[in-house]
């Protein structure tokens, strides 16, 4: 496991992680319809932070890690589809 | 006029708080909110805006002791700090992170206190009839509605919690998911620490992992103070879970399956507690014995029709609840949903009345309804959906208008365009139509 991934392993897997928050929060669009680079947040997605809770959950039964705020802070973590997909390629253990 | 303890229950050389560097006893608390008072500008009103639970702490002991009111906004919208300045024009945030302060004055939570412990020899007195809280809520206009807390309610409140959970005769260490601004929050977290002799965790855990952490990280007998969304979401992790001896549940109505859950897992009672921003809370039960909840001590109920008043006890002045209510002998009640109209989301209120309005008014919405489905996620959030005549509007077009004008969590999920909304006759949209509209096109996108 390391920190540093490339970001063709992170392009590969953008689809994946955009799939799992729209089946997740059961949102109304496609997930290519989710800009890798626009906040998940506030003007972006809107996100709030039951939706984040709600992703968690799921990342941590699809990819075998526990998010925590004490490392990493939700801002940073869920500033994009990109920085969450890039902190999953280099936090999961399955 | 009587005077009341800042702290009762904890004498100077006991701990109050638990930081991730270590305890901090009473005294060290009054000296680190003396100094605090010490660096505050002038003023009368303090907006403590504080993430960490011990820095809010010794915020409001600061003001408290220095004549200023702590203002706890459930919103930090620049519409209510707009009010709020408009309101408090002497107001001063104080804060220990990130927030957009827009321009009230603001000081930041200070690094170093220049505390001196060793000479603190007695816990401050404070007036009983000093108004020593304001907390907002969003009110069914939107506009922010302020319910003023006195000192003597606040101790009486505080008491009233410990005595109504046993934590008067077992004083535990409280890890709270939830804001300590907020009134559940700041009940249970803080005020039954100041007056129920509990120690409280400086931290907000928010993931499964960090609540784990954070309650090993403090001294048995804990109490995890939560919501059923974080209680849901930390036994569905999965994770190791250290010894829990209590657990609280408050803001939306614990389903029985879950707190079963809760227990057989952890072993730890689950309680909840009901009650509102305006009235303060004012009963509890333990889930799994059953639906009926047992009233505070002190506080009453009235009732005329419909209609039930909270008074008596910590509640300040007469507050009609929002809930249907039926009385049960020996000082127990049953909670039968909520009035029509009011919707309650994560623990923030508002009205389909209100939603409505603000829907309608966007630029292309030709009709529209808000509706709340049943409830039917055990521990999970129900979300709002609409229902939308605007046939030039794309869905983002939409939703970023209303982003503008209600809440987030307000926001729907799902906006279901559609042609027309099924008013009947006199031009009234039966729930009935809605629901049967909302089961086809959940449906219907589920194939």
């Amino acid at each position: 496991m390391s920190e540093t991934v490339s970001s063709q392993a992170v392009d590969a897997l953008l689809p994946e992680v955009a799939a799992l928050i729209v089946e997740a929060l059961n949102l109304e669009i496609a997930p290519d319809e989710i800009a890798p680079d626009a906040p998940l947040f506030g003007e972006g997605l809107g996100l709030d932070s039951i939706d984040v809770l709600e992703i968690a959950l799921v990342l941590s039964k699809r990819y075998g890690f526990q998010l925590r705020s004490d490392n990493a802070d939700n801002v940073r973590i869920f500033a994009s589809l990109r920085a969450l997909t890039a902190h999953i390629a280099s936090q999961r253990t399955k | 006029m009587s005077a009341l303890p800042l702290i009762t229950g904890l004498g100077l050389d006991d701990v109050l708080a638990w930081l991730p560097e270590g305890p901090r006893r009473v005294r060290d608390f009054l000296a680190d909110a003396d100094a605090l008072a010490r660096r505050l500008p002038p003023g009368t009103a303090l907006l403590n805006v504080c993430h960490d639970r011990y820095r809010f702490a010794v915020g409001f002991a600061a003001g408290l002791v220095s004549g200023r009111v702590s203002l706890q906004p459930a919103s930090q919208s620049a519409e209510t700090l707009a009010r709020i300045r408009a309101d408090f024009p002497d107001v001063v945030c104080l804060g220990d992170g990130a927030f957009d302060t827009l321009d009230l004055p603001r000081l930041d939570f200070p690094d170093v206190l220049d505390a001196d412990p060793e000479h603190v020899a007695a816990i401050p007195t404070i007036p009983a009839d000093r108004l020593a809280a304001i907390l907002f809520t969003s009110g069914s206009t939107g506009l922010p509605q302020p319910h003023r807390k006195t000192w003597g309610r606040l101790v009486a409140n505080g008491r009233a919690e410990a005595v109504a959970l046993g934590l008067d005769r077992s004083a535990h260490t409280l890890v709270a998911t939830v804001p300590a601004q907020h009134s559940y929050g700041f009940e249970s977290s803080f005020l039954l620490a100041l007056h129920g002799g509990c120690a409280f965790a400086s931290g907000k855990p928010f993931y499964p992992q960090d609540i784990a952490a954070a309650l090993d990280a403090v001294p048995r007998p804990r109490m995890l103070v939560t919501t059923p969304f974080h209680l849901s979401t930390l036994l569905a992790a999965g994770i190791a879970l250290p010894p829990i001896d209590r657990i609280l549940s408050a803001t939306a109505p614990l389903s029985p399956a879950l707190a079963a859950a809760a227990e057989a897992r952890t072993g730890a009672p689950v309680h909840e507690i009901y009650g509102s921003t305006e009235s303060g809370q004012l009963a509890t039960r333990r889930t799994t014995e059953g639906a009926s909840w047992a009233l505070m001590p002190g506080v009453r109920l009235d009732q005329d029709g419909d209609i039930t008043t909270a008074c008596d006890g910590h509640v300040e002045g007469r507050v009609a609840l929002s809930d249907r209510i039926e009385l049960l002998p020996e000082r127990r009640f049953l909670l039968h949903g909520r009035h029509a109209d009011l919707v309650n989301i994560a623990g923030k209120r508002t009205s389909l009345a209100y939603l409505d309005h603000q829907i309608a008014a966007v630029p292309g919405v030709v009709d529209a309804a808000f509706f709340l489905p049943d409830d039917d996620a055990a521990g999970g959030v129900t979300r709002l959906a609409a229902f939308v005549v605007a046939p030039t509007l794309t869905r983002r077009q939409l939703l970023d208008a209303l982003r503008r004008r209600i809440d987030a969590i307000f926001l729907p999920r799902p906006a279901i365009f559609v042609d027309a909304l099924p008013r009947n006759s006199t031009g009234k949209l039966p729930r009935s139509a809605l629901q049967a509209l909302y089961e086809a096109r959940i449906h219907h996108a589920a194939h």
